[in-house]
């Protein structure tokens, strides 16, 4: 294959990827946190294209970003409070039932919203016409900013995780409850910090790729799925794991375009997905025996 | 014991021959076209049924089935067999046997295509063969992983379907003709054949239950309720899980699978929308708020809330109900927050002897 063309899919392939990540990192932050995958994850995403996309008709573009990943964080915390308190009691099927029925009032509340109409948002920098080139491969800058946000997030996770108080006591919320609240942490209040962690990394992957892939109301659904499949691929629970299987999927359907038609991009992606997690429920690092012990 | 068991099915037969002339009288048949609908939507979350509430496997794949019959009856009894210059072996056999039909589509193209009986029977035979290759893999994932897989199944359906051509893209297939099932009486739209498709929809429905019914009270019913009320005592006790988690698989997909032709043909036509996971989450709705393991609640509200969403009730808040259902349904369940809410709002009932 020529080079450039390439380097072209190359960049897609990040891109695409980088959005999978996010919403995957977000299912992970949940399921570490509760035990519970939240189908509306995807959700998330849209909300912090389409909100961006919205309050920058006003705002600066940094205001605007900023903005929709608070509004969106605050809306994943509500929906934790209002709906999702306590799902755990009520057995996986009804955590499944639940964040299913989140995610579809969430959808219909944006096509309410914003219509069926797709959407954009200004470039960060630069226009849809300024170009880098890397080998004779051109590329947007908004790639970069693409790369830039998921490498913060992953790094501004990490470090949270490990260096900060509450970080450290959301980690014990998660290995054992009962005696996080012994030694005084709320494990309630960080059930729903993780809900708004959760919800805002999807918004900030949601709205850093707008500018490239466009977004509509309607694209919480595959979002969920793909972030999903990629967050059980790489393991699930292990963040790392899932940016490197969210960019391995985005490659795939990036280079996929070559074999098949475009209309069928997702269609194959989904079936490998589905293979993979046929073959190997436990994800591509994950061992067979940690997953038998996983309430599921 | 018996008879109980076969009154819901009675109920739906009697209303099947009494509506009609009962609604014609009181000047409101229209209501008839929405009720056939509602009946065969409600004959695919019957399916729904056996394999969610008493299997206690979660598919979020149902519209999925549905829309492979659907679309398999309607491609190919619309497909123009005769167009090639000279036909090929099969098609002059197929012809010969009296299973191929000619007639003349609403825009005046002489055609000729599979009857569409046997285009039907294809459809759900294909819908099952499906549900057998898939249900192998996918029922050995459990929990979310088994929803998410159900799940991208009805996406990689939906998107199959809106982006082949020859099955019409985004438009669907339109100008299907009606189904025969016996001479003089076929599934199809149209005023004229209104009260007897009614008719139709209402035994197809009945008889739907009746076989779950049976199914669900049966020995096989028994070891789908152990199944899912623990999976390993189950198979300690002797219950090949596996096969009977993939027997119960294909029945949901076959119920779908007959209501998805069925409904077709009565419509003339059918669109992606029906393989929507908005559908899919549709059916789950119903049978959540029939109450799970419950037929006969899971055949109200299949009746009720299509029919209330095909007239219009709910308006530009369709699928936006269903999903507020949902959450309700799981707030107000016995362990839900709205349930224990509202117990505390009740005087505290005194023990006797404390």
């Amino acid at each position: 294959m020529h080079s450039a063309l390439f380097l072209q899919y190359f960049f897609s392939g990040l891109v695409y990827g980088s959005i999978y990540a996010a919403v995957a990192i977000g299912f992970n932050i949940v399921y570490n946190a509760t035990g519970i995958i939240n189908f509306a994850q995807g959700e998330f995403a849209m909300l912090g294209g389409m909100l961006a996309s919205t309050l920058a008709l006003r705002l600066p573009l940094w205001a605007a970003v900023a903005a929709a990943v608070a509004v969106a964080a605050a809306a994943g915390a509500l929906s934790e409070r209002l709906f999702l308190r306590g799902a755990a009691k009520r057995g996986v099927f009804g955590m499944i039932v639940t964040t299913i029925g989140l995610s579809i009032l969430i959808r219909e509340a944006a096509l309410l919203a914003w219509g069926p109409s797709v959407r954009t948002l200004p470039f960060f920098s630069g226009s849809e016409i300024s170009s880098l080139s890397i080998l004779g491969a051109h590329f947007s800058p908004q790639v970069l900013w693409v790369l830039g946000a998921t490498a913060l997030l992953v790094g501004g996770l990490t470090a949270f995780y490990k260096l900060t108080m509450m970080g450290k006591a959301m980690r014990g919320c998660a290995a054992d409850r009962a005696g996080a609240s012994l030694c005084g942490i709320n494990p309630d209040a960080m059930v729903t910090i993780a809900f708004a962690l959760a919800a805002g990394i999807g918004a900030l992957g949601g709205a850093v790729v707008a500018p490239l892939t466009q977004t509509h109301y309607g694209i919480g659904a595959e979002l969920s799925i793909k972030g999903f499949t990629v967050a059980a691929f790489g393991g699930l629970g292990d963040s790392m794991a899932a940016v490197v299987a969210g960019l391995l999927l985005g490659m795939l359907e990036s280079f996929s375009i070559l074999v098949v038609p475009e209309a069928y991009k997702d269609v194959v992606t989904i079936c490998v997905l589905l293979g993979l997690l046929f073959i190997k429920p436990s994800g591509l690092f994950g061992s067979r025996t940690r997953l038998a012990l996983k309430e599921y | 014991m018996r008879l109980q068991r076969l009154l819901p099915a009675a109920i739906l037969a009697a209303c099947a021959f009494a509506l009609p002339p009962l609604f014609a009288a009181m000047g409101v048949a229209f209501l008839l076209t929405q009720l056939t609908m509602s009946a065969y939507y409600a004959l695919a979350s019957l399916g729904l049924c056996a394999l969610m509430g008493y299997a206690g496997q979660i598919s979020l794949g149902q519209a999925g089935f549905f829309a492979i019959g659907g679309y398999a009856s309607a491609f190919l009894c619309t497909r123009d067999l005769g167009a090639a210059a000279a036909p090929s072996g099969l098609v002059r056999l197929l012809d010969s046997s009296g299973l191929l039909v000619r007639w003349t589509d609403p825009y005046g193209k002489a055609l000729l295509t599979l009857a569409p009986a046997l285009s039907g029977l294809c459809a759900v035979l294909l819908a099952v063969l499906v549900a057998a290759l898939l249900g192998t893999p996918v029922l050995r994932l459990k929990g979310h992983y088994l929803a998410m897989a159900t799940l991208g199944f009805g996406i990689v359906i939906e998107k199959v379907a809106r982006g082949t051509k020859a099955l019409g893209g985004a438009d669907g297939i339109s100008a299907v003709p009606g189904l025969a099932i016996l001479p003089g009486l076929s599934v199809t739209g149209g005023r004229a054949a209104r009260s007897a498709n009614f008719t139709i929809a209402w035994i197809v429905l009945a008889l739907g239950i009746l076989v779950l019914t049976n199914l669900v009270r049966s020995r096989p019913g028994r070891a789908l309720r152990a199944l899912r009320d623990g999976e390993e005592a189950a198979a300690a006790m002797g219950v090949d899980t596996a096969r009977y988690k993939l027997k119960v698989f294909v029945i949901a997909a076959a119920f779908a699978a007959i209501a998805g032709v069925l409904l077709t043909h009565y419509n003339g036509s059918i669109g992606p929308g029906e393989a929507a996971s908005t559908r899919s989450v549709r059916y789950v709705a119903i049978v959540a708020v029939g109450g799970m393991d419950n037929l006969v609640g899971t055949l109200v509200s299949g009746l009720v809330l299509n029919f209330l969403s095909l007239r219009g009730v709910f308006g530009s808040f369709d699928d936006a109900v269903f999903g507020a259902i949902l959450i309700l349904v799981m707030l107000m369940s016995p362990e839900g927050k709205a349930a224990r809410a509202f117990r505390s709002l009740l005087p505290k009932r005194k023990v006797a002897g404390r």
